[in-house]
């Protein structure tokens, strides 16, 4: 394949045209799956909704297992796949390592997803995201997983070849940038993530087609989640790194500091992925030195990395805000931050969103003894709908506003819609991450179709306020559900209508980065960021509330030992 | 400069860090170690710990277990649900053994408050979640696992044992009791 | 510029800018902290009599 260099005449970015390509094709497999998935998260509320109970509970636990699979794996791979593209050959600006090599990655992964999908739609693989063993799903259930893992793992193979390249042919000077060393600490957990999904779905896929007699359910949700929650830590550092991206893009804003955010980074390439250890705290069998070790990411070092980083980016963002004048008092850079522009204001939901109620609730739940307060409640679901859909998604879905005119060369239809997502959105999945945590306080479990359990002989009745949370849940997971749709319609209207936009120069070699030359005598003295501290001194207080709120919870429980 | 281009400065290691940022590294430092010291704290101070004493077994072993001790302790049978559960009173400190199956909870056990059993969990055929309510207690249930938690009543009462792990279509009527006297 | 070139890139700095020493790191780590660990201590459960 022929290499040619488009630069983009908005954003003044370098693209490799074969990459730029594959980028646009994940990003769009990866909206299908969100689309897939988001009417699935209907189906979802709506039957949870105690006064709609919409769906029949064959079709819920189907509908249900597609939720999970196609967002927490389908949507956010296929769209991290195309960030580790980007990170990778347009940030570098040089050419991306064997295309022909990418187009077969992109092809695996569409193949094993669909055949996914349609082993679950036929109804006779509703074993949720997380497959437990011994309920068994069809052959090809667990085989469309594996073809999809095996894409994407040539795709972070082809990420690192790219920075191989980038060095050989010295298209930059010096180290890589930070949003790119983001981008390789998601690579890195990724292939930690899909060699552990290796190991187990491999004999459960022989298991399902009668090679196997058993498989060990303890040792099975081990493993597995060794896939299923580092899986999401891909999310987290991706998800940072387009914070970083953002606040590079929208501001201009430069890192507080190289070495605290890339050590940040680090922390969480040696640490985060211990985290797989939350889902086992109530298990029998492991003991408390592994549970304490694991779930703490050998103590807590990965929890400070994302306190960093939680910093750091509106740090950087008041740095580069007061350098233009917006001084006045604690919070006037925060004010006149550009509140209407979607990629910013996704972003900054996002991260406040990720930390107050998906960083908090989450450090709460890997305690190991609190643990036992929310395993397999509905908390749970609250929590990661903080962190995957909040923290995650609506950072993409922020990103992708700004890919729609520079990655698709066209330009966004609708720009008022554009203007309202990110609050209409983020907010009502705030609610609903709250509610359901509220929910899961009271015990109210997940995966669950009727929680007045009809047909019981022994009916538990549940308080009033877990049946009120639950229909706020329906009705802000509706909101969210709406108003992501018109998102996805959006975003499809603007490629297929929108003013097409001019391509800009196309060249057949690359143009190497240039940096301004460093000041001379060093940069001047960065202002202080006295508005950031109070924000993360009133996370920490609220933070350090809510832990002891709940040790104080279970301290009332029977004594256990 | 910025996050999307490379550092500016060929060596940025040495770079010093803003007062304000490294105030809040160290803060958040401590608070990490807090955390960390917070739950081995509690499994020398506190009351709850999950205990990790766990047999492998088979689903015949266990089930005859479970059937002596209803064998020897039932008290009567209950009138809650056509399936006539047993109501089994074991005495203070003894092994009590609890089936999770499609889709119940058995056998029904009577305790008394502030005495102490030996409450065994496993599945018969999926997993389960045992979810003693409104306690909020959550516990993993695996088959071929024997998991052996001390288990202490701190109150009176009806309790229920919801299942909150999937277990197939009659998930949600998989509901237990245990009463506490 | 010139004496800049000199000045030796501190240990750390070169660790960070080694992405196939933290592929490395980031694999083995949980690995053995994580997967190796908790199928050890699985396959030491005994045996109920």
């Amino acid at each position: 394949m022929t290499t040619t260099y488009r630069i983009c005449p908005r954003s003044g970015l370098q693209f490799d045209t074969n990459a730029e390509k594959l980028m646009r094709w994940h990003a769009v497999a990866g909206v299908l799956s969100l689309l897939v998935g988001g009417i699935m998260a209907l189906g979802v509320i709506l039957t949870r909704w105690p006064a709609v109970k919409l769906l029949e509970a064959d079709v819920f636990y189907m509908v249900l297992t597609a939720h999970g699979i196609d967002m927490l794996i389908f949507w956010i791979i296929f769209f991290e796949m195309a960030v580790l593209l980007f990170a990778s050959s347009t940030l570098l600006r040089c050419r991306m390592a064997t295309p022909k090599l990418g187009w077969v990655s992109f092809w695996l992964m569409a193949i094993g997803a669909i055949m996914t999908n349609v082993a679950i739609f036929q109804g006779e693989s509703s074993v949720m995201f997380t497959s437990y063993v011994p309920m068994q799903a069809k052959w090809h259930f667990y085989l469309g997983l594996i073809l999809f893992a095996v894409g994407a793992l040539l795709t972070c193979f082809i990420f690192l070849g790219t920075l191989v390249v980038a060095k050989a042919e010295k298209t930059y000077e010096g180290s890589i940038p930070l949003v790119t060393f983001g981008a390789l600490t998601a690579c890195i957990i990724a292939i930690f993530t899909i060699a552990s999904g290796a190991v187990i779905l491999i004999p459960t896929l022989l298991w399902s087609l009668g090679y196997i007699r058993e498989i060990d359910s303890l040792m099975y949700r081990t493993v597995w989640w060794a896939l299923g929650h580092s899986s999401q830590q891909i999310n987290v550092s991706a998800h940072v790194a387009i914070w970083y991206a953002i606040a590079a893009i929208v501001f201009g804003a430069k890192p507080m500091s190289e070495k605290v955010s890339r050590s940040a980074y680090f922390l969480y390439i040696l640490f985060l992925q211990l985290a797989s250890a939350h889902h086992l705290l109530s298990d029998p069998g492991l003991g408390s030195e592994w549970k304490v070790v694991n779930t703490s990411y050998f103590m807590y070092f990965a929890v400070l990395a994302s306190m960093i980083h939680g910093m750091t980016v509106p740090g950087a963002i008041e740095q580069a805000q007061r350098l233009k004048g917006y001084n006045k008092g604690l919070f006037e850079w925060l004010r006149k931050a550009p509140w209407g522009n979607p990629a910013f204001s996704s972003m900054f939901l996002s991260l406040i969103g990720f930390g107050f109620l998906g960083g908090i609730s989450g450090v709460m739940m890997g305690a190991e003894q609190l643990n036992m307060l929310i395993h397999n409640t509905i908390y749970v679901p609250g929590h990661f709908h903080a962190t995957v859909v909040i923290g995650t998604t609506l950072a993409f879905m922020g990103l992708t506003y700004f890919l729609v005119p520079v990655l698709f060369k066209r330009e966004l239809l609708f720009p008022g819609y554009a203007k309202m997502f990110p609050y209409l959105f983020g907010l009502s999945m705030y609610m609903v991450a709250l509610v359901m945590m509220g929910a899961g306080t009271l015990g109210v479990a997940r995966r669950h179709w009727d929680m007045a359990f009809a047909g019981s002989p022994m009916a538990y009745e549940w308080p009033g306020a877990a049946y009120l949370m639950m229909g706020l849940t329906g009705i802000f997971g509706t909101i969210a559900c709406v108003s992501g749709g018109l998102w996805i319609l959006q975003i499809v209207f603007s490629l297929l209508f929108g003013k097409k936009l001019e391509e800009g120069e196309m060249r057949s070699t690359p143009i190497p980065l240039t940096l301004p030359a460093p000041t001379p005598g060093g940069a001047a003295h960065p202002p202080a960021t006295p508005g950031t501290m109070v924000l993360a001194l009133i996370f920490l207080t609220s933070f350090i509330l809510y832990y002891f709120v709940n040790w104080k919870y279970l301290s009332s429980l029977w004594s256990m030992a | 400069m910025s996050a999307i281009l490379p550092p500016s400065e060929r060596v940025w290691w040495n770079q010093p860090i803003d007062k304000l940022e490294f105030t809040w590294i160290a803060i958040a430092l401590v608070w990490s170690l807090v955390m960390f010291a917070m739950m081995i704290w509690w499994h020398i101070f506190g009351n709850q710990n999950l205990a990790n004493e766990t047999y492998k077994t088979t689903k015949e072993m266990y089930a005859a277990k479970t059937q002596a001790v209803v064998d020897q302790y039932t008290v009567r049978t209950g009138d809650e649900a056509e399936k006539q559960f047993p109501i089994v009173k074991p005495p203070a400190g003894s092994d009590i053994y609890l089936i999770g199956r499609l889709w119940d909870w058995w056998p029904v056990y009577e305790l008394e408050h502030g005495k102490t059993y030996k409450l065994h969990l496993s599945a018969m055929d999926y997993m389960h979640g045992f979810s003693l309510q409104p306690q909020n207690i959550n516990i993993q249930v695996h088959p071929n696992y024997d998991h052996v938690i001390k288990i202490t009543p701190n109150a009176a009462g009806i309790y229920s044992i919801v299942c909150n792990e999937y277990c197939g279509i009659g998930h949600h009527t998989m509901v237990g009791r245990m009463y506490v006297k | 510029m010139a004496d800049q070139q000199e000045e030796r890139i501190p240990v750390m700095q070169q660790v960070l800018d080694n992405p196939f020493l933290l592929l490395f790191l980031g694999i083995t780590i949980p690995t053995v902290l994580y997967v190796l660990w908790g199928v050890m201590e699985i396959a030491n459960i005994p045996v109920a009599r």
